[in-house]
């Protein structure tokens, strides 16, 4: 018979007990999925971002982007007839960090590449308010007036390989050229026109 | 999930249930379950004694019931590893049921307008089919052509009767549907500086804009060699490429002498993306049907 003054008095005891309770959700809801197909396998036919999509991914969290927009479709239909397929695990086996999201100040993003035009995202993030009047998005003008040099592209390339995105030995080596002397905004619409487009293994139809 | 690792979630998380439950009976006050007693737990700081209590009744049995609902969820639906739980619900399964439900409600009121053409979709009979095309273009158009379809720079007004690719009903769904890529060339390289404002102007006295007479006369010969294969010989346009009427005063990317100088010297790319991926047919029909109606009524 323990007492509960015995675990109150026993921080040893009580830290002991706590860890167990709390290391019981992690063991039975995480460790799993580090051995779960679905979780660990890229969907069929998926690609890597290119060198230019994956500097626009970074100047996409640099600007903060994920904070009002998710990257994550429900399995509602109310979802689904807006946005398209409900997202997978498997899209986002390469996503190093996810960008997920956790709210929506503005609409998700996980399948927003092709359904509006080039020139469109341009004057989107120039001003917002330019095409859409009620829009309380920030407007990104720095982004059209920065170049990115692309010195350390590689790098992101390689350490991304190393945590197991398969980008070949070329387009690391030709990664600096890919970017160099481009205009952030170029990055960042290569990118958000990429969302969703990297496989084509879902219908988007509704 | 695999026979070892839908065991290895199902023991974890009934061992931690119970070992919460065993947690909670071993160190409870049995002997003493009162709301309160004259016990104390016998130190004193400063004059402030403990109460040795028992945990409240009501909070103990806030206790038990977390871990019953604990217990009926896991049995209901799917937690323990691989058992399906005896509901068979999954997230997949509730989505799927709610689109088999959408399709049962919608599929006849789409069917019904389906089997009308764009012109009858026009009259007041029809009207809640308009609306209905309203509705998505407000979803999936406005970010581009406006919440009144009136268009933005370099996102064409939809509610006048000037169509680049046409305006008959055809005409505009094939637009929805495979969307459109409009290419005016660069043509700086091929006219020069000067070569530019020239067609520039004789471009802008198309539309009755005073300019000045020698270069539009400069630009006219300029224009006859090199526009008139795509905007067509008396710069009306040709709305199988796209190439907008250069005579009726509407433009796409603005009218003054410098936005026309600069349409003309760095050429133009205007793109509609195709929305046969996004869309179904009868829904594309709908908003054909009301992007029609907003230059016929």
């Amino acid at each position: 018979m323990i007492k509960h003054e015995t675990i109150e008095k026993n921080i040893g005891l009580m830290v002991l007990l706590i860890i167990l309770v709390i290391s019981g959700g992690g063991l039975a809801e995480i460790v799993p999925l580090f051995f779960s197909t679905s979780t660990t396998q890229p969907i069929q036919g998926m690609r890597p971002y290119t060198a230019l999509e994956n500097e626009g991914r970074d100047i996409y969290i640099r600007e903060g982007c994920h904070v009002c927009h998710t990257q994550m479709i429900r399995p509602f239909r109310a979802e689904t007839e807006r946005y398209g397929h409900y997202s997978t695990a498997n899209e986002d086996v390469w996503e190093h960090p996810f960008l997920w999201g956790s709210k929506r100040t503005g609409p998700d993003l996980d399948r927003v590449g092709g359904r509006y035009s080039d020139d469109w995202h341009r004057a989107h993030l120039y001003n917002p308010r330019d095409v859409v009047p009620q829009s309380i998005m920030p407007s990104f003008p720095w982004l059209f007036e920065n170049r990115i040099s692309g010195s350390d592209t590689a790098a992101k390339l390689t350490v991304l390989r190393k945590l197991g995105v398969p980008y070949t030995d070329e387009q690391i080596e030709d990664a600096q050229e890919a970017v160099s002397g481009k205009y952030e905004i170029d990055a960042l619409v290569a990118y958000l026109q990429a969302l969703g487009k990297t496989h084509s293994e879902y219908s988007n139809k509704r | 999930m695999s026979s070892f690792w839908g065991a290895w979630v199902t023991v974890i998380t009934l061992a931690v249930i119970f070992g919460c439950t065993w947690l909670l009976f071993q160190t409870r006050k049995s002997e003493t379950f009162k709301e309160s007693t004259d016990t104390t737990v016998g130190h004193v700081y400063d004059g402030i004694e403990e109460y040795d209590n028992p945990l409240p009744r009501w909070w103990f049995q806030l206790f038990v019931a977390t871990i019953i609902f604990g217990l009926v969820y896991l049995a209901l639906y799917p937690g323990l590893g691989n058992f399906k739980g005896l509901l068979g619900w999954t997230s997949t399964g509730q989505w799927e049921e709610e689109l088999q439900h959408a399709e049962e409600v919608y599929k006849p009121v789409f069917a019904k307008y389906a089997a009308l053409s764009i012109e009858d979709l026009q009259t007041e009979e029809n009207k809640s089919g308009l609306q209905m095309g309203q509705r998505m273009f407000a979803n999936n158009c406005t970010l581009c052509h406006g919440a009144a379809g009136t268009g933005a720079y370099g996102f064409p007004n939809l509610t006048d009767d000037d169509w680049l690719y046409g305006g008959a009903p055809a005409t505009i769904k094939q637009t929805i549907t495979n969307g459109r890529n409009g290419g005016m060339p660069p043509w700086g390289p091929v006219l020069g500086e000067e070569g530019v404002r020239d067609v520039a102007s004789y471009v802008l006295s198309l539309s009755g804009r005073e300019v000045d007479p020698d270069a539009a006369q400069r630009g006219a010969t300029q224009f006859q060699a090199l526009c008139t294969a795509c905007h067509g010989q008396d710069a009306k346009g040709t709305q199988a490429l796209g190439a907008p009427n250069l005579t009726d005063d509407i433009w796409l990317y603005g009218g003054s002498f410098e936005a026309v100088t600069h349409t003309i010297r760095t050429g133009r790319a205007g793109m509609m993306p195709a929305h046969k991926d996004l869309l179904s047919d009868d829904k594309i029909h709908l908003i054909a049907a009301y992007v029609y109606s907003l230059s016929h009524n």
